[in-house]
């Protein structure tokens, strides 16, 4: 049997002693493309943060292709959340890729002209060539989201964790990234992305966690993206999401599009 | 009495240089100036991109009581204990400063001011309790980067290889342009982005260790030149300045030379013709830099950003 890309086992973290994530069992299985959906402050980012092994778990662990964890991560490109970058940082959209490709090269050894065409064809593909020069303060924000993006294509990982990849980018954007998504997907890659809009969740990924402290569902979405299991993991705290939630979980995909243009 | 001296190109300018007794002399303190400001310039650049700047003024200050205690345990100034003390000294700030802010509700700002003012008041302490060091402290405020060429000679196994703070300053500049060579990969990506850097395997905290030993080392080498301020100033001058003109690190390191050529020589004669202490008059000269910097830069600068809002 082959292992697992991602495989957590009780896990439970806990800041200044209040539990964040509780008992979160969790198997991926490679080659899919996993959304995980809960309120804020869920734990969701606290979650990929603990298997990127930057928060300590109170208890459990994780696996990553049936490994140890600290070896493992440096098969997973992570793109953060968009805040979590100092973006006045003095480097351009190239270097930013550029350092992507810093886990292909050993120590010592310098950027080559090969990582300078992979850097090249991976903003290609977001594309941002013709701001390869630029400092990356001076781009939009979904120019920035694109930027990491590039860089995470640059890493050419087997497994790819993103925090909120489509916040605050326009539907061009999104366009992008999810037909990037699902590309990688065909190459066998394993993609697990944080996301807020209830309304495109179905049409985007094929497994969905459903995540509020603990685990309330994972599994293939039409199994997991039930009106019953939406509701229990937004409590009656959203009710506005909630009612998006029945309302996309019932009907067909044609309306959850033209609901997303409502919103 | 006239505030200021009148101002007369040739004695200002030319007659620094007007003898060869002189130029030796001068050039000295010149040479002295320009890697004291490459030094630190470089290191600083790296501070100041990752936030730290005020790292800088802590550790810079930080490090006193390490010197001060390696004096009176060898009763001389050798460079071994020096530096040594100095890197303990350096480490243990950096560790009280990281221990106070996450095991205490203090924030990070708090405990840098906390820790390195006691670190300095307890250097300073040691230093004028135990007067026959000869250390004085007003000089390490503002160094006397002036005697530079009367500093002692410096003696390898008996052989005389010429004064010593020049090779002390010149040893921990090829140190820092050899390292940044080297590691400039892993600085800049745990720079930018620690958990990148972490996820491959790039030691994280070791680098930033390195950084502060280089911190550490260049403040050693140039205190008694220009004193801590003008370090502090030369940490965060050169690459604030040439950020306004520059938007990527290389060039901005790269900036770091012309400046500290322009901030020693402006600094060296500005002193002469006010005759003033020449390592408060490069950081006046920087300041004066600074300012059109601010204004006219095209990365930022004031006025072009008026000129883009309208
Ligand atoms: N460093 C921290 N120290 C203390 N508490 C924290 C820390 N980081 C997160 N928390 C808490 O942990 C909980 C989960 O945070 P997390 O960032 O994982 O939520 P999230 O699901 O990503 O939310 P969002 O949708 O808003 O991004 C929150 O209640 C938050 O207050
Ligand atoms: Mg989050």
């Amino acid at each position: 049997m082959k292992a697992k890309p991602i495989e957590i086992h009780d896990l439970t973290v806990s800041f200044q002693k209040k539990p964040v994530l509780y008992g979160v069992d969790l198997e991926v299985e490679e080659g899919s493309l996993v959304g995980i959906i809960g309120p804020n402050g869920a734990g969701k980012s606290t979650l990929i943060k603990t298997i990127m092994n930057m928060i300590t778990p109170n208890g459990g662990y994780v696996k990553i292709f049936g490994g140890n964890q600290k070896n493992g991560i440096k098969r997973i490109g992570y793109v953060p959340q968009r805040e979590s970058v100092d973006w006045d940082f003095p480097v351009t959209v190239m270097d930013v890729i550029l350092m992507g490709r810093y886990a292909h090269t050993r120590w010592f050894r310098k950027i080559g002209k090969s990582d300078r065409q992979v850097a090249q064809a991976c903003l290609e593909q977001v594309d941002m060539t013709a701001f390869a020069d630029r400092q990356i303060g001076n781009l939009s924000g979904g120019q920035q989201q694109r930027v990491f993006l590039a860089r995470a294509l640059a890493q050419d990982s087997s497994i790819y964790l993103m925090d909120e990849p489509f916040a605050g980018v326009d539907a061009v954007t999104e366009k992008t990234i999810i037909s990037i998504l699902k590309n990688m997907k065909k190459e066998g890659k394993t993609v697990v992305i944080v996301h807020h809009d209830l309304a495109t969740a179905k049409e985007y990924f094929d497994h969905l966690l459903l995540l509020n402290m603990r685990k309330v569902a994972y599994g293939p979405i039409n199994q997991v993206f039930t009106h019953e299991l939406l509701q229990k993991t937004y409590g009656g705290k959203l009710t506005v999401f909630s009612e998006i939630a029945s309302r996309a979980a019932k009907q067909p995909e044609i309306e959850n599009k033209m609901q997303r243009s409502e919103n | 009495m006239t505030l200021i001296p009148e101002f007369n190109f040739s004695k200002v300018f030319l007659e620094p240089w007007s003898t060869s007794t002189l130029i030796n002399w001068n050039g000295q303190i010149m040479l002295m100036g320009f890697m004291v400001c490459w030094t630190c310039g470089i290191v600083g650049s790296f501070i100041v991109i990752r936030r730290m700047a005020l790292m800088g003024d802590a550790i810079s200050h930080g490090i006193l009581p390490g010197l001060a205690i390696a004096f009176i345990i060898s009763g001389s100034m050798g460079l071994g204990s020096m530096f040594f003390g100095a890197c303990i000294a350096g480490l243990a700030c950096n560790f009280s400063i990281e221990w106070l802010h996450t095991h205490t509700k203090l924030k990070e700002d708090a405990a840098m001011g906390l820790v390195f003012t006691s670190f300095f008041a307890f250097g300073v302490t040691l230093i004028s309790m135990n007067s026959h060091l000869h250390i004085d402290p007003g000089c390490l405020l503002y160094g006397e980067i002036g005697l530079v060429p009367l500093s002692e000679k410096w003696k390898v196994f008996g052989f005389e290889m010429g004064n010593r703070s020049l090779w002390t300053i010149g040893l921990v500049f090829c140190g820092v342009v050899i390292g940044t060579i080297f590691f400039y990969g892993p600085l800049v990506v745990t720079s930018f982005d620690s958990t990148l850097a972490k996820s491959m395997g790039i030691p994280v905290k070791a680098t930033h260790m390195s950084l502060m030993l280089a911190l550490a080392l260049s403040t050693v080498a140039s205190l008694e030149a220009v004193g801590v301020i003008l370090v502090v100033a030369m940490f965060v001058f050169p690459p604030v300045t040439a950020a306004f003109f520059l938007q990527r690190l290389p060039t901005i390191l790269i900036g770091t030379f012309p400046l500290g050529i322009i901030y020693t020589w402006g600094g060296f004669h500005l002193a002469y013709w006010l005759d003033c202490s020449i390592a408060a008059a490069i950081a006046v000269v920087a300041t004066l830099l600074f300012i059109p910097a601010c204004l006219l830069g095209p990365n930022g600068g004031i006025l072009w950003r008026l000129k883009f809002k309208t």
